[in-house]
C-alpha cells in the first residue's frame, strides 16, 4: 500500500506568540517549532499500516525551509521518503492554499491512502485534509480512531461527539484525518536518525501562490469575558486565600 | 439571503444549531432574509420545530440521508445553495460540519471560516473573529468569495439571543437526485464504547488535570485534592489518551460536558476542545504555570505557579476545615 502522510510544522505549545508590527501575523523569529501533534499520530498510524500491509510511507509538508526539520524527524521515525513543497509564503497560508499546493505535488503519485491530523495547532482551521480529498477526487472521513484495510476497502472508526463512535466504510484510494490518541507514538532511534540522512526529500517549488480564501484583518490577544481574580503569594498564602474566597465569596465549598 | 444548516438527532434541532441561527442573524446584512435547512429522513418534526421559530425552512427528506455521510450532505446542501444562492451559509462547528463543509466549500470554490466566535459588520464587509495559536490570539478575518461558509464555535453565540419571527415560517421540500452519484462512504449505526461508569454531569465539584500534571504518578496529587474537596476527578483529553485516567473521566467536546458548582483546573492549558465542556461551571479556578494559558480567560480565580507546590498546600488548607 502506498501511503502519504501530510504533516505540518507548528510553533511549540510553550511559545507565547506576539503580534507583528502590521498587526496581521505573529513575530515568528522567537518561535521554536515542532511536529503538529495530530499529524504525529497520523504518521504513526501510517507506519503501522505499512508494517501489516507492506508498501511505502511518504511524508509531505508544505512550508518554508524550516519544515525540513519535521520531515527529517518523520524519516527518522521510519517514513521512506519525503516531499517538501517549499515556499516562504506557505508559512502563513490558509488551509485551501496548502491543500492546493499539496494536491499539485502529490496527484501524480497515485497514493492508495492519505493520512493527516484532524487539525493544526497553529491556525486550527480543521479543513486541509478534507479539501485535499475533494481536490484529489477521493472519498474521506474525519476524526478517526481506528483504521482497518481489507480487500481494497477501508473501514474506519469515526469519533462523534460526547463519547459516540461510528464505523464508516469506503473504497480506496481515500483520505482520512486522524485524532490524537489513536495509537502509542514511537520515537526515533539512533539507527533511524542515521538512516534518515540518506533518505530522499523531493523538493517541489510551486509556480505561483494559489488564491487565499481568508484575509486576516487583525490579530490580537483575546479580550477577557470574565473578571479573573489573580491570587499571589507563597503557596501557603494563596491556598488559604483561595479556600477563604471559595467558601465566603463563591460559596462553592 | 443567509442559509443556516441545522443539525438534529432525528427529532429535535440541536442546541448548537440554535446558536448558529442566532449567529447568522448577527452576521446577516440588514434586511437579509434567513432560511434554515434540514437534511435527513423522516424529519418533518425537525423542520416544523425550526419553522415555528420564524424562519422559512427548506427540507431535504431522502433515504440517502437516513444516516449522515459527507458525500450525501455535500450533495444535499449544495442543492440548497444552488437553488437559493445565499451570500452566507452558517452552521455550528461540530464534528459533522468539520466532515462535510470543507469539501462543499472546495467544490464551490468558496471560502470557509471555521470555529468563529464573533462577528461584526464594517460597512458592507462581514468581519469574523476566530481563535488562532491554541486560543492565545484571536484573528479578525474576511472571507474572500461567495457564498461564505461559516462554522460557529459551540457556546460562542447565545441561542436565547435569537430573534423569533412573529409567525411560523413556511416549510418547503427540496428534491435532490442522490441516485446519480451515490455516497462513497457507507456509515454504520453510531455506538458508545462502554457504558459511562462516571457521570461527571452530576458532580457538584470537579478537580480536572491537564498536561501540566506531567506524569501518571503525579495524578495522586490531584486525587488528594479532589478527596479533600469532595470532588470528582476529571481530565483533559491528552491525559486520557495517555491512559493516565480512564476515558470516561474526560471533559470536553469528545468527552463529557459538565457544569458543576466548582471546577478546579490543574495544569489545564484551556484548549477550546476542553473549554466547551466546562465553561458553564459556576465557579472556575485555574492553577497553571503559564500566565498566558487560555484557561485563565474563563477562570474566576487564577493562580500562576507550580501546581506541585500549590495543590498540596491547598489540600492541607482544606483538611483544616
Amino acid at each position: 500500500m502506498k501511503i502519504a502522510v501530510c504533516i505540518k510544522q507548528v510553533p511549540t505549545r510553550e511559545w507565547h506568540p506576539r503580534v507583528d508590527e502590521a498587526g496581521t501575523w505573529v513575530r515568528e523569529g522567537d518561535a521554536s517549532h515542532e511536529l503538529n501533534e495530530p499529524d504525529a499520530y497520523a504518521l504513526e498510524e501510517a507506519l503501522r499500516l505499512r508494517e501489516s500491509h507492506g508498501g511505502e510511507v511518504v511524508v509531505c509538508s508544505a512550508g518554508p525551509a524550516r519544515v525540513q526539520q519535521v520531515l527529517r524527524e518523520a524519516l527518522a521515525r521510519g517514513a521512506d521518503r519525503a516531499v517538501h513543497v517549499d515556499a516562504e509564503w506557505l508559512g502563513r497560508a490558509d488551509a485551501f492554499v496548502v491543500a492546493d499546493v499539496l494536491h499539485d505535488a502529490l496527484r501524480e503519485e497515485q497514493f492508495d491512502l492519505i493520512l493527516t491530523g484532524l487539525q493544526s495547532d497553529d491556525q486550527g482551521h480543521a479543513q486541509m485534509g478534507v479539501v485535499l480529498a475533494e481536490r484529489l477526487g477521493v472519498p474521506h472521513s474525519t476524526i478517526i480512531m481506528q483504521v482497518d484495510v481489507a480487500d481494497g476497502r477501508l473501514r474506519v472508526k469515526r469519533e462523534l461527539e460526547a463519547g459516540w463512535f461510528q464505523w464508516v466504510t469506503m473504497p480506496l484510494p481515500a483520505l482520512i484525518t486522524i485524532q490524537s490518541g489513536i495509537n502509542q507514538l514511537r520515537y526515533a532511534t539512533l539507527k533511524g536518525i542515521m538512516a534518515a540522512k540518506k533518505k530522499e526529500i523531493r523538493r517541489v517549488v510551486p509556480e505561483a501562490a494559489p488564491p487565499a480564501r481568508l484575509e486576516i484583518v487583525e490579530l490580537a490577544a483575546p479580550s477577557r469575558s470574565k473578571q479573573t481574580t489573580m491570587l499571589t503569594g507563597t503557596p501557603g498564602q494563596v491556598a488559604a486565600d483561595l479556600v477563604r474566597r471559595l467558601s465566603d465569596e463563591a460559596r462553592a465549598l | 439571503m443567509t442559509l443556516v444548516v441545522l443539525e438534529h438527532d432525528g427529532t429535535r434541532v440541536s442546541r448548537a444549531s440554535w446558536e448558529a441561527v442566532a449567529a447568522a442573524q448577527q452576521m446577516a446584512a440588514p434586511g437579509d432574509s434567513l432560511v434554515c435547512l434540514v437534511l435527513g429522513q423522516g424529519v418533518d418534526a425537525v423542520a416544523a420545530e425550526a419553522a415555528a421559530a420564524g424562519p422559512a425552512v427548506r427540507c431535504v427528506d431522502d433515504p440517502a440521508l437516513a444516516r449522515y455521510t459527507p458525500d450525501a450532505y455535500v450533495a444535499g446542501v449544495r442543492a440548497a445553495v444552488d437553488a437559493l444562492q445565499p451570500q452566507l451559509v452558517v452552521m455550528a462547528h461540530t464534528y459533522q460540519a468539520r466532515d462535510f463543509a470543507p469539501a462543499l466549500a472546495a467544490r464551490l470554490g468558496a471560502p470557509l471560516v471555521s470555529d468563529v466566535i464573533g462577528a461584526r459588520r464594517d460597512g458592507g464587509a462581514l468581519l469574523l473573529r476566530r481563535p488562532m495559536f491554541q486560543g492565545k490570539l484571536v484573528a479578525e478575518v474576511k472571507a474572500v468569495g461567495t457564498p461564505a461558509f461559516v462554522s460557529c464555535q459551540i457556546g460562542a453565540f447565545r441561542a436565547d439571543s435569537m430573534t423569533r419571527g412573529s409567525g411560523a415560517g413556511a416549510v418547503e421540500r427540496l428534491t435532490v437526485d442522490f441516485a446519480g452519484s451515490p455516497s462513497r462512504q457507507v456509515a454504520e449505526e453510531p455506538f458508545r464504547e462502554a457504558r459511562q461508569a462516571v457521570d461527571l454531569g452530576q458532580a457538584e465539584r470537579i478537580v480536572a488535570v491537564g498536561r501540566g500534571i506531567k506524569a501518571q504518578e503525579h495524578i495522586a496529587v490531584a486525587e488528594a485534592l479532589a478527596s479533600a474537596m469532595g470532588a470528582e476527578l476529571a481530565a483533559s483529553r491528552p491525559i486520557c489518551d495517555n491512559g493516565w485516567l480512564p476515558m470516561d473521566r474526560q471533559v470536553g467536546s469528545s468527552g463529557q460536558t459538565v457544569a458543576p458548582k466548582l471546577y478546579v483546573a490543574l495544569g489545564v492549558s484551556g484548549a477550546i476542545q476542553h473549554l466547551v465542556g466546562m465553561k458553564g461551571s459556576r465557579t472556575i479556578v485555574a492553577i497553571n504555570k503559564d500566565p498566558d494559558a487560555p484557561i485563565f480567560e474563563v477562570a474566576d480565580y487564577g493562580i500562576v505557579g507550580d501546581l506541585f507546590e500549590i495543590v498540596p498546600a491547598l489540600t492541607e488548607e482544606l483538611k483544616k476545615r
